[in-house]
């Protein structure tokens, strides 16, 4: 076979990494490059250096070292009985694109995941080399992001997480059960106890952290997961509990969510229709909805519609809100905080300003409209002392009123 | 009121400010102002370049030196930290009227001190607008520079950067590239200046031209590779992408040259991935004679494609026992009958060793064409790849679903794929009962196939193993 050019290599490892969803950057532990010897910073917020047409940001380096796979998952591209061309870079090379990347500005660091070769702990090995080579010789204060593989030697994992700023361990689908039939090499409790061990080593790192300041930092950005969504049937429901329970025993955080997509030469066992990408999105908002506006994970479930899945059409706190319109309308000018986060249209901020405002002025519902993105939205769920919706909440076709238009498709 | 008789009644001032981004400088007079008691009303704040308002264009006269001068006993003036934070950002904003907006509630912030917590207030919702769209903006700068490697004379690496802000940031910013390129000789320019870090010491330079910034680097290739490869073609989200990079951000990102293919071909790309995974969506067969009819047409996978017939399953199709093997072989395919070759003889052998009536049982095979190559003369058996199995499987299902076995015996790793949709290790497998969904039962065991290979004792070996699946089948039949 001829040999892979550097390049050949690249194309194709960054397409086999690209179903990962994180690219996340945020959120870790202060440092810069002065008084070191290699380049690197990060500052607490994440910063994405370009974005790709399928609209995701592109903040960190995301490659697989190989592609190579022992394992046959049915919803991977990577699976042993795929089609696709294989490749395989050594540490040095990855290190290297790394460095070149980061010098221009082009990322905030490396995120690297593998297929897993020979046995999950050389894998593991390899990618922890890649991580020592960068921080050891090279310096480098970068954001680094290592996927660890739960099969491998929890020793092999404590020292990615030593290198590491995030790293993560997939639960890859929703349910038990999913797992069983599309990944039958994984295990569903062999993937949570690693994420249990991880998070284990994250509080006791912490700890030492408060009493000894030169004690050694464990993945200071925490840990994260991946799961798909529309290759099982697991409803939204379902994946919002799921996302729930991991949250509260991992301390996860973030749980990614992945719309399955189609691959190129797919598993016949997969279902052929991808689920909408909305769907996706009204995800990411219900776990919004749980981690920052106070709801718990059977009110959003209450939110969705009778299949157990959340609406597509409008988002789920504005679903939460026309199912329970008893709550509404609340008074901006008396609400508890907790209350007016449940109004649809007010984000965390918008419910920040107004309490700030309202110290000082009784509002009306021009400072309102000034305070948030759209009144239109948040209306028929406020009062103001200059505004009451009388009749609107009650209203049988308020969704119909304020469910974004149903725009007429142009002929083609 | 001491200050108060500096001021003359009626009077206005200017204050010419050395650079759009001094925002120590405009704290400075300000606070002289305000110490004195000037109205917003009567002071000018003037750009370099600029002509500051109407009234101080008129009286160009009335310039810096004849600002009043507090007196000595003027008490301090003070300002919540919040204003401070946003002011300083604000004030690198190119809206000409920031300054004299910042004095405003600066003034205001004097008799009311609790002001910038008033979000309603259409002035201090200004303030904060201009802080955010400078903030954005740095943000960007962050982002969007990007670096082109060239060679000084003395041999060293020097990174240099073409990059164009909305607002007067360069300086404010020069502080986070310094932090994160600390060891790199490095070069931002841009039209509002340029800043220079030799590794020690910043410097600041005049504003340069795009022509000053080398043309190209080489690796931004492999660059704009990546950008290429971790694009997702089956979820192209424009509008999301234009929001976080606007297009004039384009001409100076190397991977935004791609953006325009990359949409184009993204349809036909998610098209093509569709389809190759795509089968006809068609109706179960609910007979087998329409089962056998029908995988003679079938082209799902590229075996069907050689030449060779569909050999379909045979037997009652009430039959209490499906056996599965891997597929057709040479003489199985011009035969169109399972299980008839040299493999399928010496089943029938161990069969009736076991005691197990071959008419009574169901045979098929989990692939229904022969693949081969050509070895001179001879088609060669190849086995079915892992996708082709799994293609096939829904022809395998569909005879599950009409025969209803109760048992199913699987021959061999190829066949236990296509019953359980995963690789399975035969040695591991055999010799325990495997539920099915369906509640029928699935024994696996090696493909006869396998005995003809071996010789010797290892055949002795693997006989008297498959001998004694065998025999634990027929006593399963026998239990039911």
């Amino acid at each position: 076979m001829v040999q892979q050019t550097l390049r050949q290599k690249l194309e194709i490892l960054a397409d086999a990494a690209k179903y990962d969803a994180s690219c996340a950057s945020s959120g870790t532990a202060k440092k810069n490059s002065l008084g070191g010897k290699g380049v690197g910073s990060t500052e607490g917020m994440g910063i994405c250096h370009a974005y790709a047409p399928d609209g995701r940001c592109i903040s960190l380096l995301k490659i697989l070292l190989t592609n190579h796979c022992i394992f046959d998952c049915h919803y991977c591209i990577n699976r042993k009985s795929s089609n696709v061309v294989r490749a395989r870079f050594t540490p040095q090379e990855v290190v290297d694109l790394t460095l070149n990347f980061y010098r221009r500005n082009y990322i905030e660091g490396l995120f690297l995941s593998s297929g897993i070769v020979k046995s999950a702990d050389h894998t593991m090995e390899q990618l922890v080399e890649v991580a020592r080579i960068l921080r050891e010789e090279h310096d480098f204060r970068g954001y680094i992001h290592l996927k660890t593989i739960p099969e491998a030697d929890a020793e092999i994992i404590h020292r990615a997480g030593l290198y590491a700023d995030r790293v993560s361990i997939n639960v890859e689908l929703p349910t038990d059960s999913g797992l069983t039939r599309l990944a039958p090499d994984k295990n569903a409790s062999q993937i949570e106890g690693a994420m249990g061990r991880t998070k284990a080593r994250i509080v006791q790192a912490k700890d030492e952290r408060k009493r000894f300041r030169h004690a050694p930092r464990f993945a200071p950005a925490g840990q994260s997961t991946q799961m798909i969504v529309g290759a099982d049937d697991a409803n939204d429901a379902a994946i919002i509990g799921k996302a729930s329970r991991l949250y509260n025993a991992f301390g996860l955080r973030r749980v990614y969510y992945s719309a399955f997509s189609p691959i190129p030469d797919a598993s016949a066992v997969l279902p052929l229709k991808r689920p909408p990408l909305l769907r996706e999105h009204r995800l990411y908002q219900s776990d919004w909805l749980m981690r920052f506006y106070g709801f718990a994970p059977q009110e959003v479930a209450d939110a969705a519609e009778a299949d157990g899945n959340l609406p597509l059409d409008i988002d789920p706190k504005m679903a939460w809100a026309l199912k329970f319109r008893e709550s509404f309308p609340v008074d901006v000018n008396r609400a508890a905080k907790e209350q007016l986060l449940r109004v649809p249209g007010l984000g965390t901020q918008a419910v920040g300003r107004i309490l700030a405002a309202r110290r000082h002025r009784r509002l009306r519902l021009d400072d309102v409209a000034r305070l948030t993105a759209s009144i239109a939205k948040v209306r028929p769920f406020i009062c103001t002392i200059d505004w009451r919706p009388t009749l609107l909440t009650d209203r049988a076709d308020l969704r119909r009123l304020l469910a974004p238009k149903q725009e007429q498709l142009e002929l083609f | 009121m001491t200050a108060m008789q500096n001021v003359s009644l009626g009077s206005h001032y200017a204050v010419h400010l050395p650079a759009p981004d001094d925002f120590a400088f405009w704290r400075e007079r300000a606070r002289g102002l305000i110490q004195c008691d000037v109205p917003p009303d009567r002071v000018s704040w003037i750009e370099p370049g600029g002509t500051g308002d109407l009234f101080a264009a008129e009286c160009p006269s009335r310039g810096e030196k004849r600002l009043p001068v507090p007196p000595a006993d003027a008490p301090p003036v003070r300002v919540s930290r919040r204003f401070l934070t946003l002011a300083r950002s604000a004030a690198l904003h190119t809206d000409p009227a920031r300054f004299g907006l910042l004095y405003r509630v600066l003034w205001r912030l004097q008799r009311n001190p609790r002001t910038m917590e008033d979000k309603a207030d259409p002035e201090v919702r200004r303030i904060e607008e201009l802080a955010k769209s400078v903030r954005r903006d740095a943000h960007k700068m962050h982002a969007f520079v990007r670096f082109r490697e060239v060679q000084e004379e003395d041999g060293t690496p020097h990174f240099v950067a073409w990059f164009e802000p909305d607002h007067h940031i360069v300086r404010a910013e020069a502080g986070f590239f310094m932090r994160r390129f600390a060891n790199m000789r490095w070069s931002i320019l841009t039209p509002r200046g340029s800043i220079h870090w030799d590794g020690e010491v910043m410097r600041e330079g005049p504003s340069a031209k795009a022509e000053d910034a080398p043309g190209g680097d080489p690796v931004e290739d492999l660059w704009r590779s990546y950008y290429a490869s971790i694009f997702n073609p089956a979820r192209l989200k424009v509008s999301a992408m234009l929001s976080e990079m606007p297009k004039k951000y384009w001409k100076n990102l190397p991977e935004a040259e791609l953006i325009p293919q990359l949409i184009a071909g993204a349809q036909a790309r998610e098209a093509a991935m569709v389809k190759a995974g795509a089968r006809e969506e068609r109706a179960r067969p609910g007979s087998l004679a329409e089962i056998a009819q029908a995988i003679a047409a079938c082209r799902d996978c590229p075996i069907a494609d050689c030449g060779t017939r569909a050999v379909a399953g045979e037997g009652p199709q009430q039959a209490a026992l499906m056996i599965v093997g891997e597929q057709p072989g040479d003489q199985e395919d011009l035969a169109g009958r399972p299980f008839i070759g040299p493999a399928g003889q010496l089943l029938d052998e161990y069969l009736t060793r076991a005691g197990i009536d071959r008419s009574a049982a169901y045979l098929t095979n989990v692939v229904k064409h022969f693949k081969f190559t050509w070895k001179g003369k001879h088609r060669l058996h190849q086995s079915p790849a892992a996708k082709e199995i799994d293609t096939c499987r829904w022809w395998l299902d569909a005879e599950r679903a009409i025969v209803k076995p109760r048992i199913v015996l699987a021959l061999g790793a190829s066949a236990a794929r296509g019953m359980l949709g995963r690789t399975v290790s035969v040695t591991r497998e055999r010799g325990r009962a495997i539920r099915l969904d369906d509640g029928a039962e699935l024994r696996v065991t090696v493909h006869p196939s396998y005995l003809l290979r071996l010789d010797g004792t290892a055949r002795e070996e693997q006989a008297r193993l498959f001998a004694a699946d065998l025999t634990a089948v027929r006593e399963r039949l026998k239990a039911g």
